[in-house]
């Protein structure tokens, strides 16, 4: 068989970062959760908030550890399997990630410890700061890495000398042209990706009738912040967007399914692209609405596939059905934050099952909307993995295809494993719920609750069939 | 200044590896004792002393990598396709490792599993960074500033000789930290093992640093010629000494002496690793100056580093001391 090392080495960055961008994403958002948790706790008192606070935290220590991980191997990664890539773009992407170790990781990896370990050593205050300053670390780190993404997307800020990037300015390259608008966008696809996941724990546990009190303030913080962010989030995005059309026409032209760039483009909502006949099969679409979407004018015309070079073109099938994926999602959480919204302005919430059923099945829509929305920045940006200036093809390291297809078969399996034993084992802290201890043997903090209380809520959530 | 700066990094990178291989070096060592604990309980105690810490201990790995990125991308660029395998194991190990730390206290019937993730994925790590500490020290094969050898190439009798004492060492070193930060079974039990352990780790720096002269004529060039024999002679003699104490203190109750004499004996064996390989970045061929990013770069990492480092410094030395005190039995932060 005829490995192609390239076709191998994405594949194996495609699911190495894959697998760990699911971990950031909700860390950055569970650390600033319980962050503020506390902080009502150490204004209100209210002993809710400290329940839920440990509760959160206990789920927060298994993701972060995914999370670190899954992270340490994506540092190496550039220059084990893109090797050439590290090589070009080292001068100007070295330094954002060195800053991204000093300011952010040491920071997070630090206080976890007080934050985790530190509920009986130090002052109430303390722990409060730890908190706070892991969650200042992880959107820290997320500052850095979308800075160097965006730079691969939109490089600004440097010069070609003997084949590598050299820098100019650093402000111009840390500030590139597509990084405000990405750092945004992540940074609140992170904070509603956790509301979503603690809106349908809240809601699990009122349907199961268990923990109420603390599944009420759970669903009121989350509807809050889904009911406010997700809207910002559209507008976010559709900023985003534009900035794509000036920056990466190929891309839109891609996300779109837009072959002609002479006729105003519909806005396709469904078709099968075929990328080889260049042109879309099964289309639905509204005429000139991708036009006045991305042009705000019914006549407005932007590129279309086929004014690239067929080896210029992004693939079409990734970006087109990724975007449509997060578009959708995001509209679902718009809905799911009005309506909690109502509901809870009608003071019907906690009653109407018809919200909390479906909304006790959404804690996986957030990840999914990211995936997606990578999905579409990232395979929108091919070939090139650093904009016009590198291709995919030419930045692999002089590894055997053999050594790839080891590997990633490895990192297949050994995720595989902890992936699952990581829900598998989160699912049970969720199943144990705020209250009781999740250390059996060592457990010396007394449980609040009977632990069979917490056994039979386990029964009935798994009866429930969640 | 185009001259110091590289000088200046490859010093920085070797503070970083050094701070990695004591911190995560003592982690590591508990997870490779981890199978010799008679009970779950010592266990337990064994794991709590380091929980609070392994993640920060881990992150200097991140800068050692990252930092051979930001400073040294040529070298980056080679080291890391030369040493494939055993980089991608040595990860895949840490994974195992790292998740056993906070899936271990949540599983119930599946504990055993993630005590042999926790020793197998520390002991793999521990003898993969050996091996790719071996394949550099031994040289890469180098054309056009490109990694240019095969995928096994590392894989020599001398690599598999540095994996097998870093796994001994880590296990000294973490029987040591054991000491200082244990009571009761486990510290009696630690003694007893680094005392077995300090003999056998002392026998291995003796053979890799017999053996590298002797198989790598630059080596031996650098240690045995005049003056050089001179100036560099305090560097076993200083050894051999602080292996004395530290033998002596194992031997008697101290309980601080031993870990910080085995950090010294790291410090020493990694200087003379550093001495029998400077300026090379990537043995045989690749200096520091010929592997250097471009010198804006490093500047601004430089202030980075000169700022930041020791906030970082500070409040991990804060969370050493939050921590401090000994571990008894069934006493956990969890």
């Amino acid at each position: 068989m005829d490995l192609d090392p390239v076709v191998l080495a994405r594949l194996q960055f495609a699911f190495t970062v894959s697998f760990h961008i699911i971990f950031p994403s909700f860390t950055i958002g569970l650390s600033a959760f319980i962050a503020t948790l506390e902080l009502l706790w150490i204004k209100t008192d209210r002993d809710v908030f400290h329940r839920l606070s440990r509760f959160w935290t206990k789920i927060f220590a298994v993701s972060f550890a995914m999370g670190v991980v899954s992270g340490i191997v994506l540092s190496y990664q550039f220059g084990t399997n893109w090797s050439r890539f590290s090589e070009v773009t080292g001068s100007v992407i070295g330094p954002l990630i060195g800053f991204e170790v000093l300011t952010a990781f040491f920071l997070e990896a630090t206080f976890l410890g007080v934050m985790l370990f530190g509920w009986n050593r130090v002052p109430r205050w303390l722990h409060v700061l730890a908190c706070v300053m892991v969650a200042v670390g992880t959107a820290m780190s997320a500052f850095w890495i979308l800075s160097a993404n965006s730079w691969m997307q939109t490089p600004t800020g440097y010069e070609m000398r003997d084949g590598l990037a050299y820098p100019l300015d650093w402000i111009e390259i840390i500030f590139n042209p597509s990084f405000l608008h990405r750092l945004p966008h992540m940074l609140l696809a992170a904070y509603l990706t956790t509301s979503l996941v603690v809106l349908a724990v809240g809601a699990r546990y009122l349907l199961a009738g268990k923990f109420t009190e603390e599944a009420r303030v759970m669903m009121q913080m989350a509807i809050g912040m889904l009911a406010i962010v997700a809207p910002i989030q559209a507008y976010v995005g559709d900023a985003h967007g534009l900035n794509t059309a000036k920056y990466q026409p190929a891309k839109i032209a891609a996300i779109e399914a837009h072959w002609d760039g002479s006729k105003p483009a519909p806005l396709v909502l469904f078709a099968w692209p075929d990328e080889k006949a260049e042109k879309n099969l099964f289309e639905i679409s509204i005429p000139r609405g991708a036009s006045l979407m991305i042009t705000h004018s019914l006549d407005g015309l932007f590129p279309g596939l086929k004014d690239f070079a067929p080896n210029d073109r992004p693939p079409v099938i990734g970006p087109f059905f990724g975007f449509r994926a997060m578009v959708g999602i995001g509209v679902l959480m718009i809905l799911f934050g009005w309506v909690g919204a109502f509901l809870l302005y009608k003071r019907k919430l906690y009653e109407s099952r018809w919200y909390l059923y479906p909304a006790h099945l959404a804690w996986p829509l957030g990840f999914l909307a990211i995936l997606s929305g990578w999905i579409v920045t990232e395979q929108g940006r091919q070939p090139w993995v650093a904009y016009n200036i590198l291709r995919t093809a030419d930045a692999i390291s002089p590894v055997s295809a053999g050594a790839v297809a080891f590997t990633l078969i490895l990192f297949v399996i050994v995720y595989g494993i902890i992936f699952s034993m990581g829900i598998y084992y989160i699912n049970r802290l969720i199943v144990k719920g705020p209250g009781g201890s999740a250390i059996a043997p060592s457990g010396n903090d007394t449980p609040s609750r009977p632990i069979a209380a917490a056994h039979e809520a386990g029964r009935e959530a798994i009866a429930s069939g969640s | 200044m185009e001259w110091y700066l590289p000088v200046i990094w490859s010093l920085i990178i070797a503070v970083a590896v050094v701070m990695y291989v004591v911190l995560d070096g003592f982690d590591l060592g508990i997870g490779i004792l981890f199978p010799f604990a008679k009970q779950e309980r010592a266990r337990d105690q064994m794991m709590n002393t380091v929980a609070p810490f392994w993640d920060g201990n881990e992150t200097w790995l991140v800068l050692g990598g990252g930092g051979l990125w930001v400073a040294f991308p040529k070298a980056y660029a080679v080291v890391m396709p030369a040493l494939y395998l055993p980089i991608i194991i040595m990860l895949l190990a840490l994974v195992f490792r790292g998740v056993a730390f906070e899936f271990r206290w949540v599983a119930l019937s599946s504990r055993r599993w993630w005590n042999l993730a926790f020793s197998g994925g520390s002991t793999l790590a521990a003898f993969c960074q050996g091996v790719v500490l071996g394949g550099l020290v031994q040289g890469i094969n180098v054309q056009n500033g490109q990694f240019a050898g095969g995928t096994f190439d590392w894989a020599t009798p001398f690599a598999f000789l540095c994996g097998i004492s870093v796994v001994c060492g880590y296990a000294l070193l973490g029987s040591t930290w054991l000491i200082m930060k244990t009571d009761g079974a486990v510290a009696i039990q630690a003694r007893k093992t680094a005392l077995l352990l300090l003999p056998v780790v002392l026998g291995f720096m003796a053979l890799v640093s017999l053996w590298t002269p002797l198989a790598f004529d630059r080596i031996a060039q650098r240690w045995f010629v005049m003056p050089n024999i001179f100036y560099l002679a305090p560097v076993p003699v200083v050894t051999a000494a602080v292996a004395y104490l530290v033998w002596r203190g194992l031997k008697g109750t101290a309980e601080y002496a031993p870990f910080f004499g085995c950090i010294a004996l790291f410090v020493l064996g990694f200087l003379g690793l550093g001495i029998s390989t400077f300026p090379y970045l990537v043995p045989p061929s690749l200096t520091v100056w010929q592997t250097a990013a471009a010198a804006p770069s490093q500047v601004l990492m430089l202030f980075g580093v000169i700022f930041l480092l020791p906030v970082v410094l500070g409040y991990i030395v804060f969370v050493y001391w939050l921590f401090r005190g000994k571990v008894r039995e069934g006493e956990g932060y969890h």
